[in-house]
């Protein structure tokens, strides 16, 4: 105690840190100073919810003469992914160093979380799909957030208006981008479940078609009443269940819907998000809400590539 | 009773969709948690198992708030020109 107490009244100490303190606080208030609640000139930028579209001076043959500004966010992603994976596998050694040895910690890391989830058994299949999905969107989210992303494009003409269009927007800003990847991962799910399992795996959407042969045991033939409430209910039955196949069939439609709202919604809540804090406040109050961003971003590829996975484990489990 | 502009409709109908869109999945994802919490008191073996399905479950849960949330955002940032056509 009397230790601590004589640290604080040292003045080299004390002054540091209170010097350190005094200039954030001023940072914070000269950021609000110049942010846009006290300035009545200074605009919002324009925040849209379709990805702006960058106007192409040639014309492309399937995009015409924009191209959304994502798209160029996800070639760089792609660019990146298989960049590292080209020069960490360019010349394998057995006792790895370097890059090689980095990558293959953190691929074996994946590795080993899928393997507990799945089982050994089932890993190896599904984890190359699995950590695709989880890099892709893990690094095109994170690059959303890199300096230059939303803030470095051209003025042009957009129902009568200049607004700015970026250049660079993060990929998954982009509804096209989540449902190409919830598709993806949808028809995985059939490919997975009609490869491993084999035509039962159709029994969950036509559960009167393909059912196995009846296991119960030769119930006493019923007579009168009795058989007509059972013809009765065995009708109702197969009704029933002709109705959750055709639920469970839908539900595959949803589960796209599912995938694809809630990776855009993370992200592109988290890119207005940033540009409000960033407009309201000039300085420093950014950055817990940049930190937040990168939490979100591995969190919703964690879930993305989590949830796949659980739901090729479900196509696949074997119930008999 | 009701405003004539549009505009403040748009205003409200944005704030009360993601207020109770986010209200709800709160409440849910706070109920799972603290079931989950339970059953690891219960059981800290299985602590593993029983944080995977509850974020499994959790991601479910906030998926819907994210319907809210884009819901919301749309009512906000898709202009009246727009629409108007």
């Amino acid at each position: 105690m009397d230790n601590i107490m004589a640290t604080l009244r040292t003045p080299k100490g004390c002054l540091g840190c209170l010097g350190l303190v005094v200039v954030l606080i001023a940072l914070f208030v000269g950021g609000l100073m110049l942010g846009g609640i006290v300035n009545e000139n200074y605009h919002m930028p324009e925040i849209s919810l379709a990805a702006e579209e960058i106007p192409l001076p040639f014309e492309l043959p399937f995009f015409g003469h924009s191209v959304p500004n994502t798209l160029p966010a996800t070639w760089l992603t792609m660019l990146l992914l298989i960049a590292v994976s080209f020069f960490a596998t360019r010349s394998m050694k057995e006792v790895p160093s370097g890059l090689q040895n980095a990558v293959e910690a953190i691929v074996e890391m994946f590795y080993r979380f899928i393997e507990g989830v799945a089982g050994a058994h089932q890993a190896p299949v599904f984890f190359p799909l699995v950590a695709t999905f989880f890099f892709f969107i893990l690094i095109s989210n994170w690059m959303g957030i890199f300096p230059g992303f939303g803030s470095v494009g051209l003025w042009a003409e957009h129902h009568g208006e200049t607004v700015l269009v970026p250049f660079l927007r993060s990929a998954n800003a982009h509804l096209s981008t989540t449902v190409a990847l919830a598709i993806v991962s949808v028809s995985a799910t059939q490919y997975f479940g009609l490869k491993l399992v084999g035509r039962p795996f159709l029994r969950r959407y036509f559960p009167f078609f393909f059912k196995s042969a009846p296991v119960e045991k030769e119930k006493p033939a019923a007579t009168g009443f009795a058989a007509v409430i059972g013809k009765v209910a065995a009708i109702m039955e197969k009704g029933s269940n002709a109705f959750v196949g055709i639920l469970e069939f839908i539900s595959e439609f949803i589960k796209i819907m599912s995938f694809s709202f809630r990776l855009f919604g993370n992200i592109f809540a988290g890119e207005v998000l940033l540009i409000v804090v960033a407009f309201l406040c000039a300085f420093l109050a950014s950055l817990p809400f940049m930190a937040l961003e990168l939490f979100v971003g591995l969190v919703q590829a964690l879930i993305f590539s989590m949830l796949s996975l659980v739901f090729f484990m479900m196509a696949t489990a074997h119930h008999d | 009773m009701w405003p004539e502009s549009y505009e403040a409709v748009t205003q409200a109908a944005a704030a009360i969709t993601i207020a109770l869109g986010a209200a709800l999945p709160a409440f849910s994802i706070g109920w799972m948690g603290s079931k989950a919490m339970e059953a690891i008191g219960r059981n800290p073996e299985a602590s593993g198992d029983i944080l995977t399905n509850m974020i499994l479950a959790i991601a479910f849960a906030e998926a819907i708030a994210i319907y809210a949330l884009v819901v919301a955002l749309a009512i906000k940032f898709v202009p009246v020109a727009a629409l108007a056509h």
